[in-house]
């Protein structure tokens, strides 16, 4: 294989991978959500390093079948090996412009920019999860809203209400 | 005093010891699924047992790496007797009163927030990148729970009552968090685990300022006679492990 053919044949591999969309959240993909780490061709294999959002996410099992899947369609005589890090660590910071966009127009309020005043700091400190300050509703706009539940229907989801329009939505929570 | 040195953990079992402890409490808090006081409040339970499934998860795979021969995340779940699980009896305890659950999970986050905060630094990288993970995570259960006990402890009679009840019962367990006589001293000097006693002042003293803005009044300590590092349980745990492990038990090699 000539190098430009390898070049390619990488290029296309990264190309189908970065298709893939989050089985929980499939109005965005794997490369928009920042978990998606590598995409390398070896030896006639494509190697895709992903990594989780939280310990527990159910949802990487699915996304490895859907990884494996779109290169056996794009790239038929390749053999695929998806690869789990842990590091470094997931967080929203990693979540791309382009994937804020999309979650917002989804109804889903984006996460700001993480300010964890968890680890490494004061060990007794209260601020220990990121503050979330005037979260905008995604339906009307308004920032007068407030967290119902700082759980919400996955683990990277907390539930909020708008007080201005009355419409619960789902908002990213920073980590 | 230890009579030979196999009686001390190795790291694969100090990994397994932690992950006990995560897979015992998220077994624990998913049996309040569709029976807590909110709805709001099955969706956070659930949410933090699966964190904790999950970091359980992540622990075994490295453990059972490090055996010969290797073992599964599912060998050391499902095919284990309660004598060899390592975690601390507190996690195993019954459920009762939810605000036993939030006594409870309080301690559990307080302590493994400082554990992980420390083990992110570890010299062993798996491990060091399990805990950078996890210790996000445990930090927003902390939190969580938090809220509860300062909710329930400064809230009504009968909420204050109950709760200050629930930390009676569960204060005696609590020193087993920091006995570090499990574990071999060589894994914590070379720098591969946290010593548990290191972590008896921050926890402490987290827990501390919650239950004085909550209005609880500390126990008096008298902890419990309590061995489940070293395998002896309590009489909750095998019950809980016989519902954890019946479906794995009664269909060997089955996946799902």
């Amino acid at each position: 294989m000539t190098a430009a053919t390898a070049d390619r044949v990488v290029a296309e591999a990264r190309v189908c991978v970065a298709a893939v969309l989050d089985p929980e959240l499939p109005m965005i993909t794997i490369e928009d959500l920042g978990i998606l780490r590598d995409v390398q061709v070896h030896d006639g294999r494509v190697q895709v390093t992903i990594t989780p959002t939280y310990a527990g996410c159910p949802a990487m099992d699915a996304i490895r079948a859907d990884i494996e899947e779109a290169v056996h369609r794009a790239l038929p005589d390749h053999g695929v090996d998806v690869l789990t890090v842990l590091a470094p660590a997931w967080s929203t910071d990693d979540l791309t412009d382009a994937g804020r966009t999309k979650l917002a127009e989804a109804g889903i309020a984006p996460p700001g920019v993480s300010r964890l005043a968890g680890a490494g700091t004061s060990t007794t400190s209260r601020a220990a999860v990121a503050l979330e300050l005037s979260i905008r509703c995604p339906q009307c706009g308004s920032p007068d809203t407030r967290e119902l539940s700082r759980f919400g229907s996955t683990a990277c989801k907390a539930l909020w209400v708008c007080r201005a329009c009355s419409e619960p939505f789902d908002s990213f929570k920073n980590h | 005093m230890r009579s030979t040195c196999e009686a001390v953990a190795t790291e694969a079992e100090y990994a397994v010891a932690l992950a006990d402890d995560a897979l015992v409490a998220s077994q624990r808090l998913v049996e309040w699924v569709a029976r807590a006081p909110q709805i709001e409040e099955d969706v956070a339970i659930g949410n933090i047992a699966l964190d904790l499934l999950g970091q359980a998860r992540l622990l075994y795979q490295y453990a059972g790496s490090l055996t010969d021969p290797p073992r599964t995340e599912d060998d050391l779940a499902y095919f284990r007797d309660e004598r060899a699980f390592r975690n601390v009896c507190l996690v195993e305890r019954e459920n009762g009163d939810f605000a036993v659950t939030m006594v409870r999970l309080l301690v559990l986050a307080a302590y493994q927030r400082e554990l992980y905060d420390r083990l992110a630094r570890s010299v062993d990288p798996t491990l060091a990148a399990i805990a950078a993970k996890a210790v996000k995570e445990v930090a927003y259960h902390r939190d969580h729970a938090r809220q509860w006990v300062l909710r329930l402890g400064d809230g009504t009679p009968e909420s204050h009552r109950r709760t200050q009840t629930a930390l009676e019962a569960e204060w005696p367990w609590v020193s087993e968090l920091f006995d570090g006589g499990w574990l071999a001293p060589a894994l914590v000097e070379r720098g591969v685990a946290v010593a548990p006693a290191s972590l008896e002042e921050p926890v402490l003293a987290f827990l501390r300022e919650v239950l004085d803005e909550a209005t609880l009044a500390e126990p008096d300590p008298r902890p419990a006679v309590t061995a489940g590092r070293e395998g002896r349980h309590t009489e909750a745990l095998g019950h809980l492990l016989t519902e954890l492990q019946h479906l794995a038990r009664s269909h060997p090699g089955a996946s799902w």
